[in-house]
């Protein structure tokens, strides 16, 4: 009884401490620019102005497709790379294996902050500075080490025979990984996309670094170049509603694939 | 359809492990092959270099006589059900069997057709669209055979096919493995590790021991003529019994007694001027309760006593355990490594301990100090240095046992041949049939 009620409160405590930000950000949408700074947490006057008026506004609608674009395509580019090293690193032996691994975690824990200004001179002199590629480059190679994690492992569950039989059956290697292992390993790799994609999608620091104008910027950027309707106005109220915007897709997201997210995660740790 | 030659082949792995030696077979059209042995004899191994899922180092391996070393396992039209099975488990039944018409592009409704037909011989007819996940051990072991029946291969490769499956089923499964062969006379390859399976499947079994192809023949060929003391120990169940004995001015000393030598063993140890420490061995069924032996046939082997340590009703025949000195002198540590081989030691059988197999009808009970008997006619002489069995002598070689082994130098490479011919002609038939 004691125990489930410490386990309750603790679950209390995180829960409040996380939600009250978001409904705080929630609640600042949905105020006049006037009722920003008084002291009440729910607006005493409930407004859709700030969702029309970014909703009509290029500077934010076309970082949020930057964002939808530049989210998917490195997505895509990171599952299939991560497809293909995954199954190298689970299935072959080759010089330099470990190396490779070793490298992949490397590349996962180096802190982004330290490479943005090395990475901005090379886009700059590359000419990927504020374009696509420019974003999608570095994302795919920080979504590597994650997504070669969890596919590796995914890779390691399938039955080595499978492949043996397939090719005993007629299939070229490349159809024995598309039409076998493949398909075995798509919960892995939806799992990874998401994984992907999330970053991505959350993906600040690169994001404002690497661009300089709505032409790449994706959202969670554009968000910190909002003005106010005049230069004493803040744009509080609608920077509240475009986080809140770009939150939506990411919590239906995660709603509908929480037990996914979660077996892969930790598929691979234990047996069965 | 086609035959299988195995020619000096040989694998060694990167880490100059060598796993098979020089195997050379000759595997008839629609002859139905059992490559046995213990774990780790390298039959698996020459399994997957026929198959091609294994590089061959040394050797030539033609199938339907074109040379298929550098072949893809795809070119080599051959199909082969796995220990596993290794269904794909997203793909229905049908789809699995149907997988490799389908890679290679034969249309929908001959894949369909040939599905249903394999389904129908495999009754599997109801299952087609369920998927692996949902079937029974049986079921699935069906399944695999049926993707490989599909294809209409020129060979069927089989690696421990039913070992999966619990007792009973095996030998249900084991039946219908030979009924399915029969009916399509397909070339077989099959790989076990149980004797019994071997026994009772193949037209012809090769035994393997670390690599080395021992003796290839036919069931009763390997029963009654084993070449050396590894397939006399390995074929058999229970397993022959192994005993140290020395010749003496033509008497044989024996831990069962004294017995003079038949002409047939005298002549056969002078032909291969053989040592006096050797060591015999006997079939438990060549033991009788001595009192169920009738007067004439007593003069054929010989009476002793032995206390019975253990007896065991199979309701047709007592078995009856034994002891008896057996390990006597310098040849014990090459039964005991015999034992080891053939996986004796792990049950607990060890080289001391006699089993006899006799008549329902004896009295003989646990504990008591019995009267047995011992018939010398089909008694196995073993030179302890080589493992040779001396009595085969010359006219074990006419039998066409084919021998290749290593340790038999007058075995020859081409000796399975004899044994080829004779069995291919009973493929012969059956395609006919």
């Amino acid at each position: 009884m004691n125990k489930k009620f410490g386990w309750g409160t603790a679950n209390t405590v995180a829960v409040v401490l996380t939600l009250i930000p978001l409904l705080w950000i929630l609640s600042l949408s949905f105020k006049t620019p006037t009722a920003i700074l008084d002291a009440s947490f729910w607006p005493k006057q409930w407004t859709w102005s700030n969702y029309s008026g970014i909703l009509q506004s290029a500077q934010f609608i076309r970082p949020l497709v930057n964002s939808i674009g530049i989210g998917l395509i490195a997505t895509i580019v990171a599952v299939v790379l991560a497809s293909m090293a995954a199954y190298a690193v689970a299935r072959l032996a080759f010089p330099g294996k470990q190396v490779l691994i070793g490298m992949a975690l490397l590349i996962a824990m180096f802190p982004a902050i330290s490479l943005v200004t090395p990475m901005f001179s090379i886009e700059r002199a590359l000419g990927l500075f504020n374009t696509w590629p420019g974003l999608i480059i570095p994302y795919v190679a920080f979504g590597l080490p994650l997504g070669i994690y969890i596919l590796s492992a995914f890779f390691r569950e399938i039955p080595w025979e499978l492949e043996k039989a397939a090719k005993m059956d007629g299939a070229t290697p490349f159809q024995a990984f598309t039409k076998v292992i493949a398909p075995l390993a798509a919960p892995g790799m939806v799992t990874t996309a998401i994984l992907v994609f999330l970053f991505c999608w959350n993906e600040f620091l690169f994001a404002i670094s690497f661009t300089s104008t709505i032409g790449a910027r994706t959202a969670p950027a554009a968000l910190a170049f909002f003005s106010g309707s005049s230069q004493f106005t803040s744009p509080t109220g609608p920077i509240a509603a475009a986080a809140v915007v770009i939150t939506i897709p990411i919590i239906i997201f995660v709603l509908f694939f929480q037990r996914r997210i979660v077996a892969g995660l930790t598929s691979g740790a234990v047996k069965g | 359809m086609a035959d299988i030659v195995l020619d000096q082949v040989t694998k060694r792995f990167p880490d100059g492990a060598l796993a098979v030696d020089k195997i050379s077979l000759d595997i008839a059209d629609g002859e139905f092959v059992i490559l046995v042995g213990p774990s780790g004899c390298g039959k698996s191994t020459t399994l997957n270099m026929i198959a091609g899922l294994e590089d061959i180092t040394e050797g030539e391996l033609r199938i339907g006589g074109q040379v298929v070393n550098n072949k893809a396992p795809k070119d080599r039209d051959i199909a082969m059900v796995f220990q596993s099975y290794a269904l794909y488990p997203h793909m229905t039944v049908g789809e699995n069997m149907g997988f490799a018409l389908k890679l290679a592009k034969t249309p929908q409704n001959v894949i369909d057709e040939k599905v249903n037909e394999a389904a129908r011989i495999l009754d599997l007819t109801q299952h087609l669209d369920r998927k692996p996940a949902n079937l029974s051990g049986g079921q699935r072991q069906r399944v695999a055979m049926g993707r490989a029946i599909v294809r209409d291969p020129a060979a069927f490769l089989m690696d421990e096919p039913l070992s999966n499956l619990d007792a009973k089923l095996r030998v249900q499964m084991r039946t219908e493995v030979s009924r399915i062969q029969r009916r399509l006379g397909t070339t077989m390859v099959y790989v076990t590790h149980d004797q019994t399976e071997a026994m009772t499947l193949g037209d012809r079994v090769a035994v393997m021991r670390s690599g080395l192809l021992q003796q290839v023949g036919s069931p009763q060929e390997l029963y009654e003529q084993p070449d050396n003391l590894f397939v006399a120990g390995f074929i058999g169940s229970p397993a022959m019994n192994f005993m140290a004995a020395t010749i003496d001015a033509g008497n044989m000393h024996t831990p069962l007694g004294d017995a003079p030598l038949s002409g047939r063993i005298r002549q056969a140890l002078e032909q291969a001027n053989a040592p006096r420490d050797l060591i015999v061995g006997i079939r438990p069924e060549a033991f009788e309760d001595a009192a169920l032996v009738t007067p004439d046939a007593r003069e054929n082997g010989i009476g002793f006593r032995a206390t019975i340590d253990v007896l065991e009703s199979m309701g047709s025949d007592v078995f009856i355990y034994f002891t008896k000195e057996t390990a006597q002198g310098v040849d014990a540590a090459e039964l005991t490594e015999l034992a080891r081989d053939s996986g004796r030691a792990d049950t607990g059988g060890s080289g001391d301990t006699i089993v006899a197999r006799i008549d329902a009808a004896t009295r003989i009970r646990e504990g008591d100090d019995a009267e047995l008997w011992v018939d010398l006619r089909s008694l196995h002489v073993f030179d302890p240095a080589t493992g040779r069995n001396i009595t085969l002598g010359g006219s074990g070689a006419t039998g066409g046992s084919g021998a290749t082994g290593g340790s038999d130098a007058t075995g020859g490479s081409g000796a399975t041949g004899g044994a080829g011919a004779t069995d291919g002609s009973v493929g012969m038939t059956k395609d006919s049939a």
